[in-house]
């Protein structure tokens, strides 16, 4: 086997993130997908290009998908020799793809790749009533006709609802945003942070649209041109006015304005071998140095649904040998307000990370001027598989801007699960 | 857009290039004036191009027989001389072909010491004029000026008169000054290895400039602003091109520009200054901010961009700056004061750096296109438009692919000797003529 040699990270292409339903609501998500291809694929000149590989997913995804990124670069200006797979982990997809594409590079089995995410809630996948779907298939079954009329008999007329995705855990009924909100309770989280922290985000996402941050990174999709979620004059007084939607009353503190709203989007990331890279001039931004993946078990009381990257991430230094403040920069997805603020939380708390995490003293502090810099979720929107690579691209950035440096880059996602990563600048 | 209106004669299809075409579809009629010294070098560039070449004028009227006529007139030096002229040129000129030449080589006037002999020279000006103007079924007739020492520089501009890439340039001088062109191994492919960056490429002319210069062989960098991105990703993976989303008005727009460019590609040998805004009102009713923004835009932000590409060296010797004018800026227009201003301020700047860019082996150019049928021209209330199509000596609006064809033939490594020129693609329109 060849030595290790980290992946290089040359740029990325994303749709501007729209609101569900709203300009993106008839594109699906092979649209959507294909869209942030062919922009990353005019970016860096990869027309009829044949890649190492593309691997791409979405979390809420319909049948007829089953070969959604094959089906996405067959349409898109690619080579369609390139192969192309699927991933699904959640909001992890996105950061799950690009790790997979960098440990192929790394070891040497592809020299160059994409690793993409998409999302839509607006042409969301609405299923056959379940007991409908068993009779037809007992229909589909049945070797004579009378047989088969005796199972039409049992059709009912409730049969014709059907199944629609829900936000929320099978293993426990709850959204996901009910359970942010037990978090959010047990950390002590206040709504004035969390509407502080929201406020943040929009104005640190409008600076960076401003001074043209995007300019490389996004291309306007269906007429939008900058991410419809963005509230430039986001602030306390505006959050202040929404009322709670998660949690108990009284003591409820998580609105629709410090939690991501639904979301349609798109992103890919580029990555190859540093001699890739050369070959076509094409600039490298960072390396993606290592990862890591955790999940806890929040099905039996033990964890919080969205606190797995406080454990990943203290894994992940150990190994590299690093502290929680050896970074330039901090990228925690924001799934809720609440989420980010417990898990720095959590970070701080001597006797959790001492019993939970089993650290002799605890990870500490980080310098909140280096968090999310440019914004994240809460103001851009979260179509759940491409914020990954909206993150990674916009870490990767500032990382070439700056020059030097690491950024840290943590996503929580459903089921319990946690990704977190390391960037370095080129 | 093809709409017959009776007594009006319809337009003649004119005839444009298309890969893998000869540069002329049939023989070619040379000539000239004693004491010239091109009817060599001319047979030599026909004969590459495998073009049969005639010597003398039929009497008779044999209509199509002539693909162009060429005459070499850098010998005469009087009225007299002149005479040859007309015995050549005159039983010729109705043996065109449709979409036929007319091309006369000349001296520049001022490099006539003798005033009998700029007379004469400046003589080919009005003769060429008009015959361009007595031009029938799409042919045209453009002369060039070659000064002393840029006789061996004319190849890629005659091939460029005589082919279809000049379908609407007609009644045109173009001066060629003593400059070294670097080879052009493959004619079909003139701009092969030569890295371009087009501005304002998302669409209209900019896109069929985009798509000229990369057929022509070039790797293609096409701009626009970030909000234009998915038009310009659609025209660069339609053309094989790469998209570079900047707003090139912003303040760190030069500095920015000139660093992708030499990360990405070292240095660059063609760059088009296309981008381009209107912003129309009479004076009177002329805001300042649309004054401002259409020079910011048209006039400004090729200024700065030039002086980054210049201080930091992103142009590679045999680099060309090609800038879109407008006749606008020649002619003036109703309600244009501020976009004519600034297309007028472009020949000012096109001049003034043309001795510069000649020190480092470059040239920059301007190309005034006059009525081109793109969306901005549908627009036009309908008698407006169809008087700006017909007021030409070839009655119809020009293609923005006649324009990207100029900027491609100026962008060649062979267009040396073209240099702080303004080239008219405006099929000879009477105004600013």
């Amino acid at each position: 086997m060849a030595d290790l040699r980290p992946a290089a990270i040359m740029g990325g292409n994303r749709i501007p993130f729209a609101r569900a339903n709203g300009p993106y609501a008839r594109a699906s998500n092979q649209d959507m997908l294909t869209a942030a291809l062919d922009g990353l694929v005019a970016r860096f000149g990869l027309q009829n290009a044949r890649l190492g590989e593309v691997a791409a997913g979405a979390v809420l995804k319909h049948s007829r998908d089953f070969n959604l990124t094959r089906e996405a670069v067959l349409g898109a200006r690619l080579s369609p020799w390139t192969p192309a797979y699927d991933v699904q982990q959640a909001c992890g997809t996105g950061l799950e793809t690009t790790i997979h594409v960098a440990n192929k590079i790394a070891l040497g089995q592809i020299e160059s790749g994409i690793a993409a995410g998409v999302d839509t809630a607006s042409d969301a996948p609405i299923a056959v009533n379940e007991d409908l779907r068993r009779v037809l298939l007992q229909v589909n079954r049945a070797k004579s006709l009378p047989q088969r009329l005796a199972l039409l008999r049992k059709l009912r007329p409730t049969q014709v609802i059907p199944e629609t995705p829900r936000n929320a855990e099978p293993r426990t009924g709850m959204s996901m945003g009910e359970h942010a909100a037990i978090t959010a309770r047990e950390w002590g989280i206040t709504r004035e942070e969390q509407d502080q922290f929201a406020v943040s985000s929009h104005l640190h996402l409008a600076a960076a649209w401003k001074r043209g941050f995007f300019d490389d990174l996004v291309t306007p999709y269906l007429g939008l041109q900058q991410d419809q979620n963005m509230r430039p004059d986001a602030s306390m007084e505006s959050l202040a006015r929404l009322k709670p939607v998660f949690g108990k009353d009284g003591t409820a503190t998580m609105t629709a304005g410090n939690s991501t709203p639904l979301s349609d989007g798109a992103s890919a990331v580029l990555l190859s071998t540093d001699e890739w890279a050369n070959e076509r001039r094409l600039p490298i931004l960072t390396h993606l140095i290592d990862a890591e993946t955790a999940a806890v078990d929040y099905v039996h009381g033990g964890e919080g649904l969205l606190m797995a990257p406080v454990y990943a991430v203290p894994r992940l230094l150990e190994r590299n040998k690093l502290a929680l403040q050896d970074f330039d920069f901090y990228e925690i997805h924001e799934a809720f307000a609440s989420t980010v603020l417990a898990t720095l939380k959590a970070w701080e708390d001597p006797s959790y990370c001492k019993e939970h995490l089993g650290l002799s003293k605890p990870l500490g502090p980080i310098d909140r001027a280096r968090l999310n810099v440019n914004g994240s979720s809460l103001a851009v929107g979260h179509p759940f598989a491409a914020t990954g690579g909206r993150i990674v691209t916009t870490l990767a950035k500032l990382l070439a801007q700056k020059g030097s440096g690491r950024g840290l880059i943590s996503i929580c996602a459903a089921g319990g699960q946690g990704v977190v990563a390391i960037l370095e600048a080129a | 857009m093809k709409l017959k209106i009776p007594g009006v004669p319809s337009p003649t299809r004119l005839r444009r290039y298309a890969p893998g075409q000869p540069l002329v579809d049939g023989p070619v009629l040379v000539g000239g004036a004693p004491g010239g010294k091109l009817r060599d070098p001319i047979c030599e560039i026909l004969g590459r191009a495998g073009a049969s070449v005639g010597e003398s004028p039929s009497a008779v009227a044999e209509p199509s027989r002539w693909s162009a006529i060429i005459f070499d007139a850098t010998g005469i030096t009087d009225i007299a001389g002149l005479l040859a002229l007309h015995a050549f040129t005159a039983p010729a000129f109705r043996n065109l072909r449709p979409s036929g030449r007319l091309i006369v080589l000349g001296t520049p006037p001022e490099d006539c010491p003798q005033p009998k002999a700029a007379a004469a020279q400046r003589a080919l000006d009005g003769f060429i004029r008009s015959a361009g103007k007595e031009a029938r079924l799409g042919s045209t007739a453009n002369l060039i000026d070659i000064a002393g020492g840029a006789e061996d520089a004319i190849e890629s501009t005659l091939r460029f008169f005589l082919s279809g890439r000049s379908a609407y340039i007609s009644g045109q001088v173009i001066r060629l000054t003593p400059a070294t062109p670097m080879p052009t191994p493959d004619w079909d492919h003139p701009l092969r290895d030569r890295v371009a960056v087009v501005t304002g490429a998302a669409r209209g002319i900019g896109a069929a400039i985009a798509e000229t210069l990369s057929r022509d062989g070039a790797q293609v960098i096409v701009l626009d602003v970030p909000a234009q991105g998915a038009a310009l990703a659609e025209v660069a993976n339609s053309v094989g091109a790469i998209a570079f989303q900047i707003d090139i008005t912003a303040e760190d727009a030069p500095a920015r520009l000139a660093t992708y460019l030499k990360d990405r590609y070292g240095a660059v040998d063609v760059f088009v200054h296309n981008a381009g805004i209107t912003r129309d009102r009479s004076l009177v009713n002329m805001p300042a901010e649309q004054w401002s923004s259409v020079l910011a835009v048209n006039l400004g932000a090729q200024l700065r961009i030039n002086e980054a590409l210049l201080d930091q060296n992103v142009l590679r010797p045999g680099g060309r700056v090609i800038c879109i004018s407008s006749t606008s800026g020649i002619a003036g227009n109703r309600g244009q004061t501020n976009y004519a201003a600034s297309k007028a301020g472009i020949i000012g700047m096109v001049q003034a750096l043309a001795p510069v860019m000649a020190k480092g082996d470059m040239t920059i150019n301007a190309v005034a296109p006059g009525f081109i049928e793109t969306a901005m021209t549908k627009a036009m209330p309908f008698a407006t438009r169809e008087i700006g199509r017909r007021i030409n000596s070839l009655n119809q609006g020009g293609l923005p692919v006649d324009v990207a064809e100029t900027v491609a033939w100026l962008g060649q490594p062979g267009t040396a000797g073209v240099n702080g020129q303004v080239i008219r693609v405006c099929g000879q329109s009477i105004l600013g003529a």
